[in-house]
């Protein structure tokens, strides 16, 4: 059995799974409650300034018969009593020392104000505070928030007058409504933090109402963005995730990060892990499912470690950057194409209408005699599951012609039916970046890629 | 909707929320396999990706156009063997509920009142006769009605619909359904007169005289004869339907019931019989399992109704005690070789004799050819309507379609709804070319 406990910055916890900052953490009795599921930690949900809410604060995106494929919000920090959280934080951290409890915490811009949260927090007896610089809505009008992570000085700032006054681990929370998620990491980086999280929320419009062209959810007819999360935004989290596993500076100053964006499954977290996030967060799919959800993110996740041979959580923490990379390094001589199985495809055709459609039209129907037939060939008078069924053509590939563009792949509904078959390649390595060094006038002068393409035989069709 | 007693319509109509999730769940194959086996190729992942994205007018406009009695199809086709038995997922899932979402579809439409989805186009002054108003005529009607040519209805009974109406089991297709597409047909602007037969009250040569083109779609004849005696105590199969659904309160049901036969009609004979209260139905059939006509799905839903067989089995005379059956004498058989049909044909076997217990004998055995159309000069194969690929007979401007032209195979109602449809698309390239 693989040890799934991790010490984050020196905040321990008996497994990587900790609730977000969110509605699952509002309250003690909520926490309690997870903690009895097995969450190895959770991050309060956000206390400081005095706030009021509304009601349809949740929106959805739901897509082709699943719910909830993402999740937006417009709630903001906590609306509790500042007092009933701070001691209610003291008693979930007696009742479960060996849970992490994180304090997430926003207040005004001032450094006393920033001091006296980071006090108040210290006197519960929690094990670290997360800054939320991140949440994009309503808070941030206030200068709160996403306003803050998106000024890296002052992120820098408020972190220091954070550092300055902190005994715990601080934790700066990053927004993904930014265009360098790196350059706010820097700035937490330079001011001394002891951890990273991310993502926050995105903006965003969930949707319009075609019944009364208000925004969805409509709060008295009115609606505006709000924070964006859930299995939709796990690719954007990935890619922010890794963006600071590579970045020298981020990297090389040794911060832990805590990953999170859409984890739902343990595969999710899996994939966090290996891309450097060393705790993970959970809110989504807790708001979908509920706590119990934590049985399987552990089991599964440990299973997997116990196939692939890691004995604990640290081993897999960013094993997978060393992949990263950027397309001028990729190898332009790599070839991969598609092939079909035939035993176990359904004749659905969706690889044929999308690659003839909108890829590079290398996909063929082939009757069983061997020949090559349209769609809808057959006669009107033709019917029957005898006919239909008998005389339907099986999707080809015809390999000379597939770019290995891998879209058949992905449309494909059966599991392992099409796959990506790596070719030997037929002339040697070779990356944009040094075609930039050695041949400059091939990026630059359509002819001379021309005369490139000759000598190396490259055919594009 | 008219609510008969132990025959109401078997499946439930699919809720919203299923008929979202198995929209959903349908994978929207490109050249789908259910459409090719589909007699009118209904675009059948359009129309299921239309319920999906709640374009419910869109999903019904799908379907009509391809196929205007698509919600008679939706609950008679046999989709085992068409739409559904092609399903890419059945094979090892289980397959989009094609019929039932086609349902789902033409109710939400007709819920709105009777379908106007088509504009027909401007007057093209062309007349045509359709004679007989059921799956194959009003469909020719319909497809004409819409091109702009003038279409009157002939039928010989009071409602239109054909079989629709008057021979398929309620269980499967209340009446209401029937006559609501006749209504869109008319809707259409095509004409009806009802009470009309073809040959008796009305003549080719006159249909010749007032109208451009004919089409005949009359269907069948009566059940033919067993020639046993004591035949004139058995009741007509279909007969017995049509009371079952136009008048259930006056249907006579024995206790002991003995359909002879064993295509879908027989079974839905038992059916009624067993849902109205017959203490013991029993289907008897000079072949065996593997020649009946009934299909498989049929076949197993007799046996959970409770219905029993008797294959291999040939009646021969009908007793019977002041006009009340009292009993069907039988003989057992044994199969030979194939006879016309390609089916083992069924000979007696020596002193078999044995006597059924029935109070009601019913036979369901096929239907007569017409014997209009050889009197009308129209040539027959094999007492069929002969039609080239144009489904134009052997005269010039009569056409025919549906059962009567059905030489060989299974006939169903939407093959009849496909006939008239590629009719009507031949005669009206006949009628308006050269412009």
């Amino acid at each position: 059995m693989a040890d799934l406990s991790i010490n984050f910055a020196g905040i321990r916890s008996p497994n990587p799974f900790w609730l977000a900052s969110a509605p699952p953490t509002n309250s003690g009795a909520q926490i309690h409650k997870a903690f009895e599921a097995g969450w190895g930690g959770a991050v309060w949900k956000t206390i400081g300034a005095p706030v009021l809410n509304v009601s349809n604060r949740y929106g959805a995106w739901h897509y082709g018969g699943q719910r909830m494929l993402a999740i937006n919000n417009v709630e903001l920090i906590s609306d509790r009593p500042i007092e009933i959280n701070l001691r209610e934080i003291a008693e979930v951290k007696r009742a479960w020392p060996d849970r992490a409890v994180v304090v997430s915490a926003m207040v005004e811009s001032k450094p006393q104000a920033w001091a006296d949260i980071v006090r108040r927090i210290e006197d519960t007896g929690a094990d670290g505070i997360e800054l939320n610089y991140g949440c994009p809505h309503g808070m941030s009008e206030r200068g709160m928030g996403s306003a803050v992570g998106q000024d890296p000085q002052y992120c820098e700032e408020i972190t220091g007058w954070v550092m300055s006054a902190a005994k715990l681990p601080v934790i700066v929370k990053l927004t993904p409504n930014i265009t360098n998620i790196v350059v706010p990491a820097k700035a937490a980086v330079a001011a001394g933090a002891n951890a990273l999280s991310l993502i926050n929320t995105l903006n965003s419009i969930v949707g319009v109402d075609l019944e009364t062209l208000e925004i969805t959810p409509s709060i008295g007819g009115k609606g505006g963005h709000g924070g964006y999360a859930g299995p939709a935004v796990k690719p954007i989290a990935l890619n922010m995730l890794s963006a600071l596993g590579v970045d020298e500076t981020v990297a090389g100053s040794k911060k832990p990060i805590s990953g999170m964006g859409g984890i739902s499954t343990w595969k999710d977290a899996a994939e966090f892990l290996l891309l450097g996030a060393s705790s993970l967060q959970v809110c989504t799919a807790v708001m979908h499912y509920g706590y119990r959800i934590i049985e399987d993110l552990c089991d599964g996740l440990s299973n997997w470690m116990d196939a692939k041979g890691f004995t604990n959580i640290r081993e897999v923490t960013g094993k997978s950057l060393p992949r990263i990379s950027d397309f001028k390094h990729f190898d332009l001589a790599f070839r991969a194409v598609a092939r079909i199985d035939a035993a176990s495809c359904i004749k659905c055709n969706l690889c044929y209408v999308a690659c003839n459609d909108t890829a590079h039209q290398c996909i063929d129907l082939v009757a069983a005699n061997g020949e090559l037939v349209q769609p809808g060939a057959y006669d009107v008078r033709s019917n029957g599951r005898q006919e239909a069924v008998g005389t339907r053509a099986q999707p080809r590939v015809r390999e000379q012609d597939c770019v290995g563009c891998r879209l058949c792949y992905n449309v494909c509904p059966v599991e392992a039916c099409i796959r990506m078959v790596e070719l030997p390649p037929v002339r040697p390595a070779s990356t944009w970046d040094e075609i930039s060094r050695g041949r400059p006038e091939v990026t630059e002068d359509w002819q001379a890629m021309e005369r490139y393409r000759d000598e190396l035989g490259i055919r594009i069709h | 909707m008219h609510l008969v007693p132990g025959l109401e319509e078997q499946l439930p109509a699919l809720t919203p929320q299923e008929a979202i999730v198995e929209s959903n769940r349908c994978l929207f194959c490109f050249d789908a396999p259910c459409t090719h086996a589909c007699p009118t190729h209904i675009d059948i992942p359009r129309f299921i990706k239309k319920i999906a994205t709640d374009n419910l007018l869109g999903s019904a406009k799908t379907i009509l156009e391809a196929n205007l009695l698509g919600a008679t199809c939706a609950r008679v086709c046999p989709v085992q063997e068409l739409c559904e038995g092609a399903c890419v997922l059945g094979s090892e899932h289980r397959p989009i509920p094609i019929g039932r979402l086609q349902r789902h579809s033409m109710d939400d439409a007709y819920a709105r009142g009777v379908p106007r989805i088509f504009k027909t186009a401007a007057r093209t002054g062309k007349k045509i006769a359709v004679i007989g108003a059921g799956p194959a005529g009003l469909s020719c009607a319909g497809e004409l009605a819409k091109r702009g040519h003038a279409v009157t209805v002939f039928e010989r009974r009071d409602l239109g619909g054909g079989l629709s109406t008057y021979g398929i089991i309620s269980l499967r297709e209340p009446v209401d359904i029937a006559l609501a597409e006749v209504e869109m047909i008319r809707a259409l602007g095509v004409e009806f007169r009802a009470g009309v037969e073809f040959g008796r009250e009305l003549s080719l040569t006159e249909l010749q005289v007032d109208f451009d083109a004919v089409f005949v779609s009359a269907g069948l004849g009566a059940t033919p004869l067993l020639g046993i005696p004591g035949e004139e105590s058995i009741v007509d199969g279909l007969a017995y339907i049509e009371q079952s659904k136009l008048d259930l309160r006056n249907l006579q049901v024995g206790r002991e019931v003995v359909v002879i036969g064993a295509g879908n009609t027989a079974i839905d004979c038992a059916t009624i019989a067993k849902r109205q209260g017959a203490e013991r139905v029993t289907i008897v059939y000079r072949r065996s399992e593997a020649e009946m006509s009934a299909y498989g799905h049929e076949y197993d839903f007799a046996k959970k109704e409770g219905v029993e067989f008797r294959f291999l089995t040939q009646p021969v005379e009908v007793m019977t005690d002041a006009k009340r059956v009292t009993g069907l004498v039988c003989v057992s058989t044994e199969l030979g070789e194939p006879d016309g049909s390609g089916r083992r044909s069924p000979r007696e076997v020596p002193d078999s004799r044995f006597v059924l217990a029935a109070d009601q004998v019913v036979k369901a055995i096929g239907q007569e050819k017409l014997s209009i159309a050889a009197a009308l000069g129209i040539v027959t194969e094999r007492g069929f309507i002969q039609v080239n690929d144009n489904f134009e007979t052997s005269v010039q401007g009569i056409y025919a379609g549906g059962d009567c032209i059905r030489t060989r195979g299974a006939s169903s109602t939407v093959m009849a709804v496909q006939d008239g449809k590629l009719a009507a698309a031949a005669m009206h390239s006949r009628l308006t070319w050269p412009i």
